[in-house]
């Protein structure tokens, strides 16, 4: 039977990078979610896995020595929170650029700026839209519990193996700092330097006879910048076509429809009971992955409901998406408390009711 | 002629280019000291055997595409950020050899802190730092190096110290630092120069087989381009300029 | 006139004309071409091939490593 344990957001990521085989982690103290290096350094898996377990100078110095290991094929990570994933963008449009896996957490807490300690969900646009330069994507997924945020960490090693890209766990300090029960995975072996040669041909570990591999992302040669470029979009389109995740709550009969994610996501679930006691029909469709986007999904409900709410902590960022999915054919509005508030399940339902059933 | 011509035979070949410089024509500027710096990398690396275990760390900055003359697995850095990238390899595959490439522009300004930080670990990887003066790639704008009075596309009138300050000399910094076990500066303008390079960069080399910790090699260099003259007067330049600032020898070898 | 010890073959399509080899030559050997290479450049040759001493002078100071250098080996006599 897989283990059961209670524990914090933060510490179920440290706990699953160890049992998945994680090669290194390089890390900078940010709240609120310093707790996922701080679990490494005590488990100190260099004893037990062999994990590699370093503090960085600062963001910029971590995400880059992350670089360097996902260049060597190995399963490297870094965690942070708001203003640390801002000082990565310029790491993550390189490892992008040189199609390098990786796995960053990103905690997120409100801004702008050096903000609030407290959760937030304003990272968004950050995470899906680009934050880095050039025409690039992160595959974004967004937990919702304790028990995702151990979940992910492998889910999106694979990813980011599977299509040679970043990928981000965004998640918020709700998430990082609640306890909950959480079943741990087996402990799985690290990869061998010959399992990742034989299954990653571009590393790069010394050429050893075979030819040299070179892991940059420039390329001086406009025309031949602009195939790489295509080639980025047609695997952005392959990862689009195969990779959405999402999960729905009550949503058949439903009139009105919550998108929302991560601790959002708990909340609005609780909305949805609320509101259903007052008769009103309404339904949750989570996004698990941010980007890819449930597009589809949203605009399959876009001909079944009379409005959609966006509820996020922010000031309004996945609502965007939400609108360009369903194409005008329904209301789209917003609610959500930010740069550190969290909304309650009735402040939800009364923005339904004001924006949507009442207007 | 006919004795050149009888003297021109494999037999009695005594220098040629190393097998692990690859045969791609250098995109440098004529005379520019980074093509005398790879070869001789090239040239260690193939007389230490280690071609088959060795990962280098490209900059930004002229030699951007120095994995195209080198033949051994290459990663290519964000400018100033190959020693958190070297850190990351070396980390994780602490049995290879790992080196990074560095003009003054990534390693002594934008890559500070990275420089710093790394040198303070004592990772145990090998740095080579190309201190030219000037910013060659982007066209001869000052350096953190740059001389006091030096002229340069963003200083024209010449690096005023009250307002830019005195050029920094990191190699000196990065020697207090206790990770660092051999800091060295060197020349390649001359034969003799050119040979105690090499035996520096063998040293560094060794000492990353040996676990000793940092190793770097400042090469003071030249930028024709950028200083605006022939490559034969910045030689001559760099004696009487360069060298003042930047005096040749070992800063630390332990 | 000065027997040859050694001797240098310089790629003149790979040479960029720097001249950095005719300064290091301690016996003045080589000078620059009149004429240019395939890539406009005066390429290094051996004006004063007599006089080589096979150093390898010229071949290690040279940046683009163009300069492959020879020397005789030293021959008994009598
Ligand atoms: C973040 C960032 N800022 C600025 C640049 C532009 N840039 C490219 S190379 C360079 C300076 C290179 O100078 P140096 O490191 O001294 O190397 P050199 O070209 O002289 O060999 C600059 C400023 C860049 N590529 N990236
Ligand atoms: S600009 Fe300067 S540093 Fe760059 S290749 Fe030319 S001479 Fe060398
Ligand atoms: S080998 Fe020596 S003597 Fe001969 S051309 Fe070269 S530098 Fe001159």
């Amino acid at each position: 039977m897989r283990e059961l344990k209670l524990m914090k957001g933060n510490e179920a990521i440290a706990e699953a990078a160890i049992r998945c085989g994680v090669d290194g982690y390089f890390g900078y103290p940010i709240t609120p979610q310093s707790e996922v290096m701080e679990t490494l350094m005590d488990r100190a898996p260099w004893d037990s896995t062999g994990m590699v377990v370093l503090q960085a100078e600062s963001e910029i110095a971590s995400i880059n020595m992350v670089y360097g290991g996902a260049g060597c094929g190995k399963r490297v990570m870094t965690s942070s929170s708001s203003p640390g994933i801002s000082l990565m963008q310029e790491g993550l449009t390189y490892l992008a650029g040189a199609e390098l896996p990786c796995v960053v957490v990103n905690v997120v807490r409100g801004g702008p700026g050096l903000g609030t300690i407290q959760p937030a969900q304003s990272d968004y646009f950050q995470s899906v839209k680009g934050g880095g330069h050039g025409d690039y994507k992160l595959i974004t997924l967004a937990p919702a519990s304790v028990q995702e945020m151990a979940d992910f960490v492998e889910l999106a090693f694979d990813l980011a193996f599977k299509y040679r890209n970043p990928a981000m766990i965004l998640s918020d300090g709700v998430i990082g700092q609640m306890m909950e029960k959480v079943e741990l995975g087996e402990f799985k072996p690290r990869w061998t330097n010959e399992y990742i040669e034989k299954n990653y041909p571009w590393v790069t570990m010394g050429k050893n006879g075979r030819e040299r591999n070179i892991i940059t992302s420039v390329q001086l040669e406009p025309s031949v910048q602009e195939a790489f470029n295509h080639k980025l979009q047609n695997k952005y389109r392959e990862c689009e076509e195969n990779e959405v995740r999402y999960e729905e709550y009550m949503c058949d009969d439903a009139e009105y429809l919550f998108v929302a994610y991560g601790s959002s996501a708990r909340i609005c679930q609780k909305s949805v009971e609320i509101a259903r006691e007052k008769g009103i029909k309404v339904g949750l469709l989570r996004p698990i992955t941010l980007w890819p986007f449930p597009t589809k999904q949203i605009a399959h409900y876009a001909d079944k409901v009379k409005g959609m709410l966006s509820v996020e902590m922010s000031a309004g960022q996945m609502v965007e998406d939400v609108r360009l999915s369903v194409c005008g054919k329904v209301p789209v509005d917003h609610f959500g408390r930010f740069g550190g508030a969290v909304h309650s399940p009735g402040e939800v339902v009364e923005a339904l009711e004001n924006k949507l059933i009442k207007a | 002629m006919s004795e050149t011509n009888s003297i021109i035979s494999p037999e009695n070949i005594v220098y040629k280019k190393s097998p692990v410089l690859l045969d791609n024509t250098m995109h440098y500027c004529p005379g520019c000291s980074h093509g005398t710096v790879h070869k001789l990398i090239a040239e260690v690396i193939e007389e230490m055997g280690v071609q088959d275990i060795t990962i280098g760390v490209a900059p930004v900055g002229c030699s951007v595409l120095a994995y195209n003359y080198i033949d051994v697995d290459w990663q290519e850095a964000a400018h100033g950020r190959a020693p958190a990238l070297a850190t990351g390899i070396k980390r994780l595959l602490p049995e290879k050899v790992v080196f990074s490439y560095q003009g003054d522009g990534d390693l002594a300004a934008i890559g500070t802190a990275e420089t710093i930080h790394a040198c303070n670990r004592g990772e145990n990887i090998v740095m080579v730092f190309i201190n030219n003066g000037i910013y060659g790639m982007t066209g001869g704008q000052m350096a953190p190096t740059t001389l006091p009075g030096m002229k340069a596309a963003t200083c024209p009138q010449g690096r005023d110290v009250s307002h830019d300050g005195m050029p920094i000399k990191i190699s000196d910094l990065l020697a207090q630092l206790p990770g660092t076990c051999y800091v060295t500066r060197q020349a390649v303008h001359t034969p003799a120069n050119v040979r105690k390079t090499k035996k520096a960069l063998r040293k560094a080399f060794e000492n990353q087989l040996a676990n000793k910790g940092t190793s770097l090699v400042e090469v003071v260099a030249t930028c024709n381009s950028g200083w605006k003259m022939n490559p034969v007067q910045s030689n001559e330049w760099m004696e009487e300029n360069m060298f003042p600032m930047y005096p040749l020898g070992d800063l630390k070898d332990e | 006139m000065a027997k040859a010890k050694g001797a240098i073959v310089v790629d003149t399509a790979a040479c960029k004309g720097c001249g950095v080899c005719v300064t290091a030559c301690p016996t003045k050997v080589i000078e620059l071409a009149a004429e240019v290479n395939g890539k406009g450049y005066h390429y290094a040759y051996m004006a004063n091939p007599e006089s080589c001493i096979g150093c390898s002078n010229c071949g290690i100071v040279c940046p683009d490593t163009c300069i492959t250098v020879y020397r005789a080996k030293a021959v008994a006599t009598a």
